[in-house]
């Protein structure tokens, strides 16, 4: 017997049995999140939402006290993750494209912008960061058992600045080769691993020197003795995958860590 | 048990903690291979870098008192000559590696990074840089060509400049 129209067009019935479906059931796996074992079971069995916490302290929503810096930072990682993955469909890692592509994205693709919204949010997510530690270390949230998760931070500083440093290579100007050969030239001074290094000298047979401009760790980073095509795809490839997929690790690490120590923000 | 005692095939403590330590030592020595083989992956066995050594030209092909600028793009050098000698200058400035221009009109290399300035003898005398330029070995090839060798260099302020094939004399 079909229901009556009244019956399908009253909202909360509607809605009950949308609720009682298989295919409803089979997803969400726990009632109205009306009781505190439903709220619970809401945020645990969701894989999107368990990112939060079921209950967090009252101080933790004050902005005045986080600032919001750290999910700030998130944000700014997930828009530089989708705006990367658009440019990646214009931009050639070879040096006879990689400029022109760059001026492609900004003059003659629709949305141009994205790529100018790359730059800023790397530019913003460095500021973020630093923002970020610094409130950890004003509110004392570094303090056990927070300690290993100061050093995942650490790790997560280094990696952003990596991305940026990687990335300032690609738009292939004079300002990106030779920012980068300076930058490089550090690799040079990597004790026992770059030729200019301590310890470098002591790496011989004979005379036969095992670490040498040709072999080093600034060779390894750039594929050759400077910053030329090898070097363009490297950055490339660490930037777009290798740095990210680091990055995201250790960001779970990070995140997971925040909520096994107590929630964010607090000192204990 | 008993069966198994009988038949010598019981597990002793002893023997599983052999057993452990030898598949632990497989696979830790295969993680080890597979750390060394990606590493060396990234050094391959032929470069595209423009060679360390070359020959450019006789002593006649350069000009005295001129910095000759054709070798720089692919070599990284500049050769001069003065009135006594040939020497060869590197192009990577001693402040921080960037690629100084020579300024003709000015008689000078300048540094567009930081602003390092050099006489055309590779002596720095304005900006960061805190030392001469470095050059690098020239000498005679058989057939009479200038060879330069940018595998041995010679620093100023080690005083190098006056030590043989640091120069040539013409």
């Amino acid at each position: 017997m079909p229901k009556p129209l009244k019956e399908l067009l009253d909202p909360r019935q509607a809605a009950e049995s949308v609720a009682s479906t298989q295919v409803w059931k089979s997803i969400f796996r726990h009632g109205y999140p009306d009781s505190p074992r439903n709220r619970a079971l809401t945020m645990i069995s969701n894989v999107f939402l368990h990112l939060h916490p079921i209950r967090m302290k009252k101080h933790g929503l004050r902005l005045r006290y986080t600032w919001c810096m750290g999910g700030l930072t998130f944000f700014l990682f997930l828009i530089e993750t989708i705006t990367g993955l658009l440019l990646m469909f214009y931009y050639r890692p070879t040096p006879e494209y990689a400029h022109y592509d760059m001026q492609y994205l900004r003059e003659d693709v629709p949305v141009g912008i994205t790529r100018e919204i790359h730059r800023w949010a790397a530019h913003a997510m460095v500021i973020t960061v630093w923002l970020h530690m610094f409130r950890v270390f004003l509110t004392g949230s570094y303090k056990p058992p927070r300690e290993f998760n100061w050093g995942i931070g650490v790790f997560l500083l280094v990696f952003t600045l990596l991305l940026s440093f990687t990335g300032y290579l690609l738009p292939w100007d004079q300002l990106a080769i030779w920012a980068i050969t300076v930058g490089s030239n550090m690799a040079r001074a990597t004790p026992f691993l770059g030729h200019e290094g301590p310890g470098a000298s002591l790496l011989k047979i004979g005379d036969l020197n095992l670490v040498h401009a040709g072999d080093d760790a600034k060779f390894g980073l750039l594929g050759g003795r400077f910053v030329g095509a090898p070097a363009l795809l490297r950055f490339y490839v660490l930037h777009c995958v290798g740095f990210p997929l680091l990055l995201a690790t250790l960001i779970a690490v990070h995140f997971w860590r925040v909520r096994r120590d107590g929630g964010i923000s607090g000192p204990a | 048990m008993a069966d198994a005692k009988a038949a010598g095939t019981e597990t002793t403590r002893r023997g599983a903690l052999a057993w452990l330590l030898g598949a632990w030592g497989l696979f830790g020595g295969a993680c080890a291979v597979g750390a060394g083989a990606m590493g060396r992956f990234l050094f391959p066995n032929v470069s595209f870098d423009p060679p360390q050594t070359f020959k450019a030209g006789y002593t006649s092909d350069f000009e005295v008192g001129k910095v000759d600028e054709r070798f720089k793009a692919k070599y990284g050098v500049w050769i001069v000559r003065n009135d006594e000698e040939i020497y060869v200058l590197s192009t990577t400035c001693t402040h921080l590696g960037c690629q100084p221009n020579y300024l003709e009109a000015e008689a000078k290399i300048k540094c567009p990074c930081h602003g390092s300035g050099f006489k055309p003898t590779g002596i720095n005398f304005e900006g960061p840089a805190p030392r001469p330029l470095e050059r690098f070995r020239i000498v005679l090839a058989e057939d009479g060509q200038i060879l330069v060798d940018k595998t041995k260099k010679f620093q100023y302020e080690l005083g190098q400049w006056d030590q043989p094939e640091a120069f040539l004399k013409v």
